[in-house]
């Protein structure tokens, strides 16, 4: 059996930084189901927050300051000891990728350069372009190939094994093998990113299914304020690819059928530079009240910038305009609508990236420390990966290393494995069941419809039902091709069990938290209620269902105010 | 309209040799070649294989050859083709695994062959490098690639030469020699100064063509050349001690 002193499954940012942050005299390894470089950090476009205070207008920017503008972006959900220790690591974590060759964009003089982004008071977002994301990305693949790093491509990890509330390995289906392959770890750490997939409208890649939180979800790890789902405000209009909100930092204009810049109404100051949260709904309105095009979208305008700037700022947004819409933002307003972008919640672990299950951790945006709150501001989700990915390696290092590992592991997770094997081939000696692409649509379209921007009781329990029809439908479920080797129907077969999960504690914390604060907007308890809900949400997985239970959230300096902006 | 999609197939554990299979397939309006693949998969063979994951050409996952074009499946719109008929087969130049999954192996391992990392000398600034923008952006050029491998499978010189590390490597390494941070030795240049290393290419500018990111690795590969002669030069002049 494969043996690991430490499994990372994950190669996105916050994996690949928590392989370079962990002890290199450990045995290490990466589990990826794609090539890290296909990982969905790589479509990271507007760039990552710091206080380097290297604008010329910002040079009094300060960590406290981040901290301060994160803190009040998350409707004061955020742990605020986590929002600091993020944003006080977040300035020589930008320093260490300059030395391992991110090739940021620069200021006159030769800084990094940094753009203004939604909800912050400095210029604070630094960037390479609009294709921050792939050029971090990049860099740490690199360096993980000057370090050897070990990868495992192509496997999708199908099971946690836990005995005692204890890690003891993961099972993994091996793709271009197709076996079902047992693997034993001193500790594990997931890294598997979001969920977006689970809704139909979503700016994310389109492996993004989220398995990796339904999974820990199942091995008995709490999740964390999953109700708490980040709607980008400007996709573009129907194929939903993400339009930078560097867009808007670079100047954009945000334009209703009225030729009216909308922004006014609903956020006076920041206008288009509103948090994520804010400016979703107030397209969401636009559109529901009849200022949209066609019901759908309003423009994004970025002409007046001039191709001059375009070009040499947002090339990738010019390129994916010019490719998938078929225009050119120099000449023609972009159209754009709300899309599913970003889980604040996420499997729920402490500061140092530990989730209740001793020898297991999390990191990246399928974990919820709590940075982000209840809306995570532009900029800082490539900060949250890379900074709590290294605390991530740390502490599992330091556990491996001072921890005893007496007792031989082997014959539960290769029991695990021979039960997932077993599953899968009675699913096949069935002589006709349920087409596993159709119920990944039908979930998806429940999910865009009833768990969106705006949200109220009947449409969550709508939501409820139908997820619960689902997983009946599920049961009945049949493998229709004869495929064992690079099988994506099995991918998604085994993936959407977990799913299920997600979406369940997706509608579970949304039906039950009634208030509204930061992107969970119900319009039956439209008001922000602090004596009720200034709390996170737990759920943990039972065989009859989730159970709830909520947590105080760590509030030392800054009292909650109103979100004014 | 319902188009005609032949789709190879091939499974090298099976005993049949790679051939097409047929589908009839009515893509929605704008569908990319790879939303129309995931609905034939989905809807008549889920046994159908083929790698993707951002959709919006910038991950480098679905390289394939369209209508005999080496290109990215999700940034070819199907209605650009203009054709009935869609063929869709593997990446050249690579073994396949299954059906459009091919053994990417030989490209990342040229890749590791030219040490793809910044090699900068003496300890970190304090804060941060200086690097003038107008310096930063001769590598933007090269930043942009994804490794899709689209240019490695045009090549006619990897097709003759497996050893030869291919446009994308050779160009990853020149993105280095370009950056102001980095102090490679010379010796650093021992394994491409070669034959399969950057002498290798023949100047046909397939790599240049089918690039789905413009990236240009060819230029890379001259730009390689030219900065190779110059530190010859300048060892040569060094003064010996």
């Amino acid at each position: 059996m494969i043996s690991h002193d430490l499994l990372i499954v994950g190669g996105g940012l916050a994996g690949l930084a928590a392989a370079m942050s962990a002890d290199p005299k450990l045995k290490v390894g990466v589990i990826s189901k794609v090539h890290p470089l296909r990982s969905h950090s790589v479509a990271a476009q507007g760039g990552i927050n710091a206080a380097l205070g290297n604008s010329p207008e910002g040079q009094d920017d300060s960590w406290e300051k981040h901290a301060f503008d994160t803190i009040k972006g998350s409707d004061y959900l955020a742990d605020q000891d986590a929002a600091e220790l993020m944003c006080r690591r977040a300035v020589p974590a930008i320093y260490e990728l300059d030395q391992w060759g991110v090739p940021f964009s620069r200021f006159p003089g030769g800084a990094i350069a940094q753009r203004p982004f939604g909800g912050a008071g400095f210029s604070r977002t630094c960037y390479a372009a609009d294709r921050t994301g792939q050029v971090i990305l990049h860099t740490l693949f690199e360096q993980s190939v000057r370090r050897n790093i070990t990868f495992y491509n192509e496997w999708l990890v199908t099971n946690l094994a836990v005995r005692d509330g204890k890690c003891l390995g993961l099972v993994v289906y091996d793709l271009a093998s197709g076996k079902i392959l047992p693997l034993a770890a001193k500790a594990v750490i997931f890294a598997t990113g979001g969920y977006g997939r689970v809704y139909e409208r979503s700016t994310n890649a389109y492996i993004n299914f989220g398995s990796g939180i339904g999974l820990a979800f199942r091995a008995g790890a709490p999740l964390k304020d999953m109700e708490f789902v980040q709607f980008h405000p400007t996709s573009l209009c129907g194929k939903n690819i993400l339009i930078t909100e560097g867009a808007r930092g670079e100047g954009g204009y945000l334009v209703n059928n009225k030729g009216r810049r909308f922004m006014e109404d609903y956020a006076p100051t920041a206008m288009e530079l509103a948090p994520r949260d804010i400016v979703a709904r107030a397209i969401q309105t636009e559109i529901d009240q009849g200022r949209g095009f066609e019901n759908q979208y309003v423009h994004l305008d970025l002409r007046h910038l001039g191709r001059g700037k375009i070009e040499k700022r947002l090339p990738g947004i010019q390129e994916i305009c010019l490719h998938f819409a078929g225009l050119d933002p120099a000449d023609t307003p972009i159209p754009v609508q709300p899309a599913q972008h970003y889980s604040m919640g996420g499997i729920d672990v402490d500061k140092t990236c530990a989730a209740p299950i001793e020898g297991f951790y999390a990191a990246g945006e399928c974990a919820c420390v709590s940075v982000h709150g209840a809306n995570r501001l532009g900029g800082n989700s490539l900060m949250e990966a890379l900074v709590f990915g290294e605390i991530a390696g740390e502490s599992a290092s330091s556990y491996v290393r001072g921890s005893d590992f007496a007792g031989r592991p082997e014959r539960e997770i290769a029991e695990e494995a021979r039960k997932l094997q077993a599953k899968l081939q009675s699913l096949r000696e069935r002589a006709s069941g349920r087409n596993i692409f159709q119920l990944l649509n039908r979930l998806k379209l429940v999910m865009s419809e009833k768990v969106g921007v705006f949200r109220n009781e009947k449409d969550l329990r709508e939501a409820l039902a139908a997820i619960s029809e689902l997983r009946e439908d599920y049961r009945q479920v049949y493998i229709f091709g004869i495929c064992v080797r690079y099988c994506q129907e099995l991918v998604t077969l085994i993936e959407f069990d977990y799913m299920l999960d997600v979406a369940e504690a997706i509608v579970l914390g949304a039906l039950k938290r009634q208030e509204t604060r930061g992107s969970h907007f119900r319009t039956d308890y439209p008001k922000r209620d602090d004596a009720g809900w200034l709390k996170h949400t737990l759920l943990t997985w039972t065989e009859k269902g989730p159970t709830v239970a909520y947590e105080e959230v760590h509030i030392d300096k800054y009292k909650p105010q109103e979100r004014k902006y | 309209m319902s188009l005609t999609f032949k789709i190879l197939r091939f499974d090298p554990l099976e005993e049949k040799p790679p051939h097409f299979e047929v589908f009839q397939h009515e893509p929605k309006p704008r569908d990319s070649v790879l939303e129309a693949l995931k609905d034939i998969r989905d809807q008549q063979d889920p046994s159908l294989s083929f790698r993707y994951s951002c959709r919006e050409a910038v991950c480098g996952a679905c390289g394939m050859v369209i209508n005999g074009q080496i290109t990215l499946a999700c940034k070819t719109q199907v209605e650009s083709l203009q054709s009935d008929l869609v063929v869709v087969e593997p990446l050249p130049n690579l073994e396949i695994q299954k059906d459009l999954f091919v053994d990417m192996e030989p490209f990342w391992e040229a890749y590791r062959r030219v040490q793809p990392y910044l090699q900068p000398a003496g300890a970190r600034p304090d804060n941060g490098y200086r690097v003038e923008e107008k310096d930063m952006e001769k590598v933007f050029q090269y930043v942009t690639c994804i490794m899709c491998g689209c240019c490695y499978s045009s090549c006619p010189v990897v097709a003759r030469d497996e050893r030869y590390l291919g446009p994308a490597a050779l160009a990853k390494l020149y993105r280095f020699i370009k950056d102001p941070r980095d102090k490679r030795p010379f010796s650093a240049w021992r394994e491409v100064d070669s034959p399969s290393g950057l002498w290798g290419c023949d100047t046909v500018f397939r790599c240049n063509e089918v690039c789905p990111k413009a990236v240009r690795p060819a230029d890379g590969i001259e730009g390689l050349r030219r900065a190779l002669i110059v530190e010859r030069t300048k060892r040569l002049l060094r003064p010996k001690k």
